[in-house]
Parts: structure tokens; C-alpha cells; sequence
């Protein structure tokens, strides 16, 4: 009787705190992507140097590779997050600011930013509503964007529009796998802690987000 | 020559994001499960829905 009991409890327990989990990082996720967004709108008022931008999203890599590995369990933690995050949304100003320069800029970067929440938001539904565990991917995933990663080396020296491109497509379909892998490891229990789950996600959206504006501004006619 | 920076400016930031994410796909890359008999099929499923969607979104540009 005792055993029956433990049984029936646990699985309440781990759905229990498996929505805490899903509830803090969708709110931090949302403070974060108003907060970065915020950042993005100083940034194209201020209208920095391309090379200043490069500069805050190598800051905020330092910040993601040495300083949130040893905060993610503290408060701290949130703090670095939005350094991180409002680093890469200032950075984000200098390709806005071209892109809003087109003629059709305004509508290009609207349907980017309406295209990124449709595409998360489904994704995101899916993976919560099936609750399928999609760790079997994990491998695929980062293997995928380490390839996409060297391809984008090469093209920085290279400058092939079409491989650009194809990058920005592939990079779309690579984050819309990862934002299923890193919704079911919430869900399942692979990743227990919230602040490196909303930056995973935050990450995702940011790469959906620039891809899609790279290939509707290059696909709109007006690049 | 202000181009060239940049360009080195941007290699050293892909390097960094190659060298960051480097730990974690390893781990993932030795230690994926195994997937199950129609687990690709749930999974091609939304990106398909990804893929209309973004050519649906272009379309709506040109």
C-alpha cells in the first residue's frame, strides 16, 4: 500500500514542479526578450558602429561562457541574464537600423518579429501538448550547428550570398529542433534549472528572429 | 581595412560561439538516446509546418 502511494505521489510531484519550471522560464523568458528589445530600440537611436555591436555580443558571450556557468544556481544568476540579454538586443540595433532603411524595411522587420513569435509559440505548444521527449535529437542538433557555425566562418572571408542564405534556412530549421529539444527537456526532467533554459530559448528566438530578416530582406527584392 | 576588422571582429565571435558550444554537443553527441520508431516522424512534422510558414512569410514580402 505504502509503494502504491509513493507511486501515485511522485509523478505528482515531478509534474508539480516540472510546470514551475515551465511557468519561471516562460517569465523570465518574456522579461527578458521586452527587456533586449528595449536595448534594440536605444541602440537604433543611438545608431553605434557596426564594430560596436560585434563588441556587446562578444561581451555577452564572455558573460555566457565564464560568468552564467557560475551564477545559474544564485540570484545573480537573473542579473547576468539580462546583462546577457540586453547586450545582445543593443547589439541587435546596427542590423535593424539597415534593415528599417530599406523601402521596405518596416514591413520586413514586422514580419520577422511576427514570424519569430508564431514559430516559437508553435513549437513551444507542440512539445508541451505531446509532452514527447525529444532528447534523441540532442546529438543531430548541436552537431547541425557546429557545421552551421564553421559554414558561417567561412562565408565571413568567402562572402557567397547564396551559401548566406542557405545558412540563414538551415539555422532556421536548427533552432525550431532546438526550441523541441529544450521544451521536452524541460518537461521531462533533463534540465532542472530555469535561467539556463530561458537563455537556451532566448538564443533560439534571437537566431529564428535575424535569419528570418536576413531571408525576407534578401528575398523581398529590395536587398 | 575597416572591413577587414570587422571581419576578423566576427570570425573571433563565431570562433567563440564554436569553442562554447563545443562541451555540450560532445556530451549530446555521446550520449543522445537512441530514437524510437517514429520519433523522426514527430519531429519532421512541425519543421515542415516551419518550412511553409517561413515561404508563406516571403511570399508575403515580395
Amino acid at each position: 500500500m505504502n509503494r502504491l502511494d509513493y507511486t501515485a505521489v511522485r509523478p505528482a510531484e515531478g509534474a508539480i514542479s516540472s510546470n514551475k519550471l515551465v511557468k519561471n522560464t516562460y517569465t523570465l523568458l518574456s522579461a527578458t526578450l521586452i527587456w533586449s528589445g528595449i536595448l534594440a530600440a536605444i541602440s537604433m537611436s543611438v545608431a553605434p558602429s557596426p564594430a560596436i555591436g560585434l563588441g556587446t555580443s562578444l561581451g555577452a558571450l564572455v558573460l555566457l561562457w565564464l560568468v552564467l556557468p557560475r551564477t545559474a544556481n544564485s540570484a545573480a544568476g537573473l542579473g547576468v541574464v539580462f546583462a546577457i540579454t540586453g547586450l545582445l538586443g543593443f547589439g541587435l540595433g546596427p542590423t535593424l537600423n539597415y534593415y528599417a532603411h530599406l523601402s521596405n524595411g518596416p514591413q520586413i522587420i514586422a514580419t520577422a518579429f511576427g514570424g519569430t513569435g508564431v514559430i516559437f509559440l508553435g513549437l513551444s505548444g507542440y512539445a508541451l501538448t505531446t509532452k514527447r521527449d525529444f532528447s534523441f535529437m540532442g546529438g543531430f542538433i548541436f552537431a547541425g550547428m557546429l557545421v552551421a557555425m564553421v559554414a558561417i566562418l567561412a562565408n565571413i572571408f568567402l562572402n557567397i550570398p547564396a551559401l548566406s542564405l542557405a545558412i540563414s534556412a538551415v539555422v532556421i530549421l536548427l533552432m525550431a529542433g532546438y526550441i523541441l529539444f529544450e521544451t521536452s527537456q524541460m518537461i521531462n526532467g533533463g534540465q532542472t534549472n530555469y535561467i539556463l533554459t530561458t537563455i537556451g530559448l532566448y538564443i533560439a528566438i534571437l537566431n529564428i528572429f535575424t535569419s528570418l530578416l536576413h531571408l525576407l530582406g534578401a528575398l523581398s527584392g529590395d536587398d | 581595412m575597416d572591413s577587414m576588422w570587422l571581419k576578423i571582429l566576427s570570425a573571433v565571435l563565431v570562433l567563440g560561439w564554436i569553442a562554447f558550444m563545443w562541451p555540450r554537443a560532445k556530451y549530446w553527441l555521446r550520449n543522445s538516446p537512441k530514437a524510437q520508431e517514429g520519433d523522426w516522424r514527430t519531429v519532421l512534422l512541425p519543421l515542415a509546418a516551419v518550412v511553409l510558414f517561413v515561404i508563406l512569410l516571403i511570399m508575403s514580402v515580395r
